[in-house]
């Protein structure tokens, strides 16, 4: 293993690696908002906006997120949508993203006790104030460890972007591979930085679930 | 107006879920202060009943009258809504599992609804769940979180927060039913306090000792009918219907043997 050759690089994947942290922030913000409003549909009163929801869920997860990025980037503009590589990589994976984190959010709500809504309504409260005050500060804490898998598997899906050339810890990679023919150290430097990554985050979520866990 | 009409008062309450019928035909009426204890086999649609009260399982036919309002109005969304809110801060009502809030101390188990619904004060809310808890003996557990109680402490948290509404009428699902045995008289113990202060009850219950005990009146409920009621000393001792004499030998001799 050529040690010399990962000193000499690893500060740019250093750099590499802080992109890919815009990318994981940015899609993941973005997946939490698609899926707060996916997972609202999903459990609206009305029927168009369950069907909706449901399609939305079902379309996305049901093609390969490169597709969906492919689409938006290099289809994109020949129906007037003009994006940069970083934009589309952040708007096509975190609305991908979104689609599963629409059924995580949708499962927590529906799996608080369904006497806990009852019992709010019970006493006078308003659908509103009874989803706001007893349904969703319990489904909050519910969410938390699946929402963890889904920003897991966000992380590494930020790899993606690397197909559209933006220069992320992936592409990084690839292109150092090119003018060293290193394979091993490249691709070994980056998935150290990708687990660092991980590992921080996942001790964050498992940090914040312990913290607000009902017995 | 009100005066010369009964306090609650259920006229051909019907429910079906598909083609199964659950109520047939119910007419029920409550005085205020009178307390109402509602028997009968698993199945016979006491729960149900119960919950078309405040219109938690809405009727699919009758209505249900308190205190001179209908609850289970047909109105708009919107307007049913509001309705639907205003009628049920008036009516109390105590589940078999308590469904108590999890994430809420008991404090806040209990104020939480005035706060919202009726714009209290932080004092007035601390005075009041000091005020309810202390009537349920719950008081020295005001900080604690749900998950911290017994069941019975638990369910007698669940009537305080009940009557932290004040409400007209409470409404009790089998409120011991999923207590161990030996937290049951605790809760009972609440639910005579109750009574004696004159709160309107309707209590659906498989212990028949504490119906005779408490309740002026017991109804007795097959297959989605009211078959027989009356005074708790003429349904328990000289019941008129087959279908009574049978549960109530059923029921008492399995409570001999319990014993
Ligand atoms: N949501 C529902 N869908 C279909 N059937 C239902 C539903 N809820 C209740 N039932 C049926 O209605 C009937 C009456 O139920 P209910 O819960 O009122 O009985 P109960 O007298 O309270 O019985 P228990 O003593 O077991 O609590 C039962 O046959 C039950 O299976
Ligand atoms: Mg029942």
């Amino acid at each position: 293993m050529d040690v010399d050759l990962i000193l000499r690089v690893y500060p740019y994947f250093l750099e590499a690696a802080v992109v890919t942290i815009e990318l994981s922030v940015l899609t993941i913000l973005l997946g939490l908002l698609c899926g707060a409003a996916g997972a609202w549909a999903r459990l609206s009163r009305f029927a168009l906006l369950r069907f909706a929801g449901a399609a939305y869920v079902s379309v996305f997860r049901g093609t390969p997120a490169l597709i969906q990025l492919f689409l938006l980037y290099f289809g994109g503009p020949q129906v007037g949508i003009q994006l940069d590589a970083f934009e589309a990589g952040v708007i096509g994976l975190g609305v991908n993203i979104g689609a599963y984190m629409t059924e995580t959010m949708r499962g927590a709500i529906v799996a608080v006790d369904h006497g806990q809504g009852e019992a709010a309504r019970t006493l006078g409260l308003s659908r509103a104030q009874s989803f706001r005050k007893v349904v969703l500060p319990q489904a909050l804490r519910l969410m938390i460890r699946p929402l963890g898998v889904n920003i897991n598997a966000q992380i590494k899906g930020t790899a993606l972007v690397a197909a559209i050339s933006v220069v992320e810890l992936t592409y990084t990679a690839q292109r150092y591979i090119g003018s060293t023919y290193k394979p091993f150290e490249m691709f070994l430097l980056a998935g150290v930085l990708y687990l660092i990554i991980i590992t921080v985050v996942g001790k964050g979520i498992s940090f914040l679930d312990r913290r607000v866990r009902l017995q | 107006m009100t005066e010369t009409r009964p306090f609650v008062e259920i006229r051909h309450a019907k429910k079906s879920y598909g083609s199964l019928e659950v109520l047939k035909d119910i007419n029920l009426t409550v005085d205020r202060g009178e307390i109402v204890a509602i028997i009968g086999p698993s199945g016979s649609g006491k729960s149900t009943l119960l919950r078309a009260i405040n219109d938690l399982d809405p009727l699919t036919g009758g209505e249900v009258i308190l205190d001179g309002t209908q609850v289970n109005k047909a109105l708009p969304h919107r307007q049913y809504e509001k309705h639907i809110n205003q009628m049920r801060q008036q009516i109390g009502m105590v589940f078999q599992h308590f469904n108590l809030f999890p994430h809420l101390t008991v404090r806040d188990n209990v104020v939480m609804a005035p706060k919202l619904l009726k714009g209290i004060s932080e004092d007035a809310a601390q005075k009041l769940a000091e005020e309810q808890l202390a009537h349920v003996g719950m008081l020295e557990r005001i900080d604690y979180y749900p998950s911290q109680l017994s069941g019975g402490q638990k369910q007698r948290v669940a009537i305080a927060r009940a009557l932290a509404m004040k409400p007209k009428l409470m409404l009790f699902d089998e409120a011991t039913s999923a207590l161990d045995p030996e937290l049951v008289e605790e809760v009972n113990q609440v639910m005579k306090t109750l009574a004696q202060e004159h709160m309107t009850m309707i209590i659906v219950t498989h212990e028949m000792e504490f119906a005779a005990d408490v309740c002026d009146r017991v109804i007795f409920m097959d297959g989605g009918v009211v078959v027989e009621e009356g005074p708790p000393t003429v349904v328990f001792q000289n019941p008129t219907q087959p279908r009574t004499r049978d549960f109530l030998r059923k029921h008492l001799s399995q409570y001999e043997k319990e014993k």
